[in-house]
């Protein structure tokens, strides 16, 4: 059937090959894996942004999201498990001009990297923090993670997982981060709108992307397909702030708010020690 | 030295003079007894020459940072002490591997565990060595004098930017906290090495080009976009499974250190020439020795020391040497035997080695090593 007109494609494909290292490709992600889909996303922010590629920094830790820095034509560490927020820190804060972006997994940044990501986000240090929230240790092959929902079943909770997940959003919040947002690997889009929110935003970004794991999470829990778990847990799973606002709770039920959480202006980390260091050094100069 | 500066120092405060000198520009650190007045100081010292400090969430956290200001070009420093020590190994390796210059201090005290936060030890020997998994390069400076932690200091940055690799200083809590007055070199008067940068285009730049036994480092953000990873890698910094390359890439990170250890061996020998009793020993107990030496020498007894203050790589060849001069070696430590197992390997039967140790907090006094020595010569 032909296409109508009116939707024919009017722009030019987007280039994302402008982004990504020649020669990487095919990347290791199993079929039907959203992570392809998220990091599509986060390269359109990135354009739209107009960071260049040599003032781009990004980190990430151990795990299947964290594998997304080495496809990423511009400065990129893959650093240890948990501790992507650490080296992420240290990069940042020495060249606050480096455009900093962590990548991180539920696992990475909920348990062991858990502390490193508080202080993080208490610092308000200007880092953006993507976390591929998959419910499940996937490189590993499908252990329950800190936020895998209590009930379902991983490789090391085959009587059901007793443990109550962890919520990244509440956690960011919490800790201080000054931008909070949730979307997921299904809305494209929207997304890609909320990454250049969090990019453009001065302090600590964090979006939590649900995402999905059709291989371990998926098979352990009865999905029937890749795309039967992308309807079931994020066009299903969640709805935006706005529909929610017009919902009771019990209407809302167990889905997953989506859009922009938690905004707040608070002093960025880097902006304040750069005043330290000029008082300082204004002050033994005159001495 | 007609212009420098005389200072009545503590051996922490030299530690930082040291890294002041040597042209460190970051700090990321843990409050730890007994190392905090490095992190103390250099949170007032750094920021008047606009170089950054950070106190971290966590100890392996500051090793964590400091990588990352090494990747953005900056000479980067951590200060700690044994259970901060064991939390850093993971970021250690994660340094050797990735080949990213830094200096860890630690001002070792009373272990195991939590121990004896106050008293001095010289258990974190091995653990300076063997500590982090996996085989890699250790190069660690054993300074014995407030003076030597400020040079020793700006040697480890040297080494370290010149090997693209961590390195260690250890002393133990006598000579962190012992004041005594010392020399503030004057600019220029020690060497000061900083890390080779990329001559080549941009886009031909290999961060872990095999032509090089030691590739230049760039720092982040001017132009050379590369990958870091703790993976295997191969010389684009990208990982690998292609066996071949894993081993080059494993022996070359050992052989940068092997290749190079007159570079790296230091050594100091006290009436070793023609002695008929060795010591072997660092820190603060190798001023006992010395004591102990000369009290010796004054009695007739021909007692040498062989103090190195580089204790890895171990100096075997001049602990070969000595063993096969000498009629048995005194190794005192603070500890129950770690260096000792050493030169029992070096000298492989060829004299007698015996310990001194000592783990209740207590220094070893010079009467300990001159009583074994007089009762078993």
């Amino acid at each position: 059937m032909a296409v109508p007109a009116a939707k024919q494609r009017l722009s030019v494909p987007f280039d994302y090959d402008k982004y990504l290292r020649p020669g990487k490709l095919p990347h290791i992600w199993c079929p039907g894996c959203g992570h392809g889909i998220v990091l599509k996303s986060l390269l359109r922010a990135i354009d739209k942004i107009g960071w260049e590629k040599d003032n781009l920094c990004m980190v990430s830790g151990i795990g299947c999201s964290s594998r997304t820095t080495g496809y990423v034509d511009c400065n990129t560490v893959h650093s240890l498990h948990g501790r992507a927020f650490a080296f992420a820190t240290g990069i940042k804060f020495s060249k606050p001009e480096l455009n900093t972006i962590v990548i991180s997994g539920d696992g990475d940044a909920m348990a062991i990297g858990g502390n490193h990501f508080i202080h993080l986000c208490r610092r308000n240090i200007d880092i953006t923090v993507l976390v591929y929230s998959n419910a499940i240790y996937g490189m590993t092959g499908g252990q329950y993670s800190p936020t895998t929902p209590a009930g379902s079943y991983a490789t090391t909770s085959r009587y059901g997982n007793i443990e109550p997940p962890f919520d990244p959003c509440e956690m960011a919040k919490a800790a201080g981060a000054t931008f909070v947002a949730r979307s997921t690997a299904y809305h494209t889009k929207e997304l890609e709108k909320i990454l250049l929110q969090a990019l453009e935003h001065k302090g600590t970004s964090v979006v939590d992307i649900i995402d999905s794991c059709p291989i371990y999470y998926g098979r352990m829990n009865k999905f029937k397909s890749a795309s039967h778990m992308m309807n079931g847990l994020e066009k299903d799973g969640t709805i935006t702030v706005a529909q929610a606002a017009k919902l009771t709770p019990e209407e809302i039920g167990g889905r997953q708010l989506r859009g922009i959480l938690h905004q707040a202006e608070r002093p960025e980390y880097c902006e304040n020690y750069d005043n330290i260091i000029v008082k300082q050094a204004t002050a033994t100069k005159g001495a | 030295m007609p212009n420098s500066k005389k200072k009545l120092l503590q051996g922490n405060e030299a530690c930082v003079e040291g890294a002041l000198y040597a042209g460190c520009d970051f700090f990321g650190g843990y409050p730890i007894t007994p190392s905090t007045e490095i992190a103390e100081i250099l949170s007032v010292r750094l920021p008047q020459r606009g170089g950054k400090f950070i106190q971290m969430e966590d100890e392996i956290a500051s090793l964590g940072a400091v990588i990352g200001a090494a990747l953005a070009g900056r000479k980067a420093l951590t200060a700690t002490s044994g259970p901060g020590f064991s939390l850093k190994q993971e970021c250690l390796g994660y340094a050797c591997i990735a080949e990213v210059p830094c200096v860890i201090i630690n001002v070792m005290r009373g272990g195991p565990s939590t121990g004896y936060p106050t008293g001095p030890s010289q258990s974190d020997i091995m653990q300076a060595k063997w500590g982090t998994h996996g085989d890699h390069p250790a190069v660690a400076l054993t300074p014995a004098s407030v003076q030597e932690i400020l040079t020793e200091t700006v040697r480890a940055f040297n080494l370290s930017e010149k090997y693209r690799t961590p390195v260690i200083v250890l002393y133990d809590e006598i000579i962190g906290h012992m004041r005594e007055p010392i020399t503030i070199p004057e600019p220029g008067e020690l060497e000061v090495i900083n890390r080779a940068k990329p001559e080549c285009a941009k886009e031909d730049y290999l961060p872990y080009d095999e032509n090089y036994l030691v590739a230049p480092l760039a720092p982040f953000g001017e132009g050379y976009r590369y990958h870091v990873t703790g993976l295997n890698h191969k010389a684009d910094g990208f990982p690998v499974n292609d066996s071949e390359i894993i081993r080059e890439n494993n022996e070359r990170i050992m052989r940068k250190i092997d290749e190079n250890i007159e570079d790296i061996e230091k050594n100091e020998e006290v009436f070793l020439d023609d002695a008929e009793i060795g010591i072997f020993t660092v820190g603060s107990t190798a001023r006992s020795a010395r004591f102990a030496v000369n009290a010796l020498r004054k009695e007739g007894i021909k007692a040498g020391l062989l103090r190195p203050l580089t204790i890895w790589p171990f100096p075997d060849k001049a602990v070969k040497k000595m063993a096969d001069q000498v009629k048995f070696i005194v190794v005192p430590e603070l500890n129950l035997g770690q260096m000792i197992g050493e030169v029992q390997r070096v000298g492989n039967g060829a004299c007698e080695v015996l310990g001194i140790n000592r783990v209740d907090g207590e220094s070893i006094h010079p009467t300990q090593i001159i009583d074994l020595i007089k009762k078993h010569k």
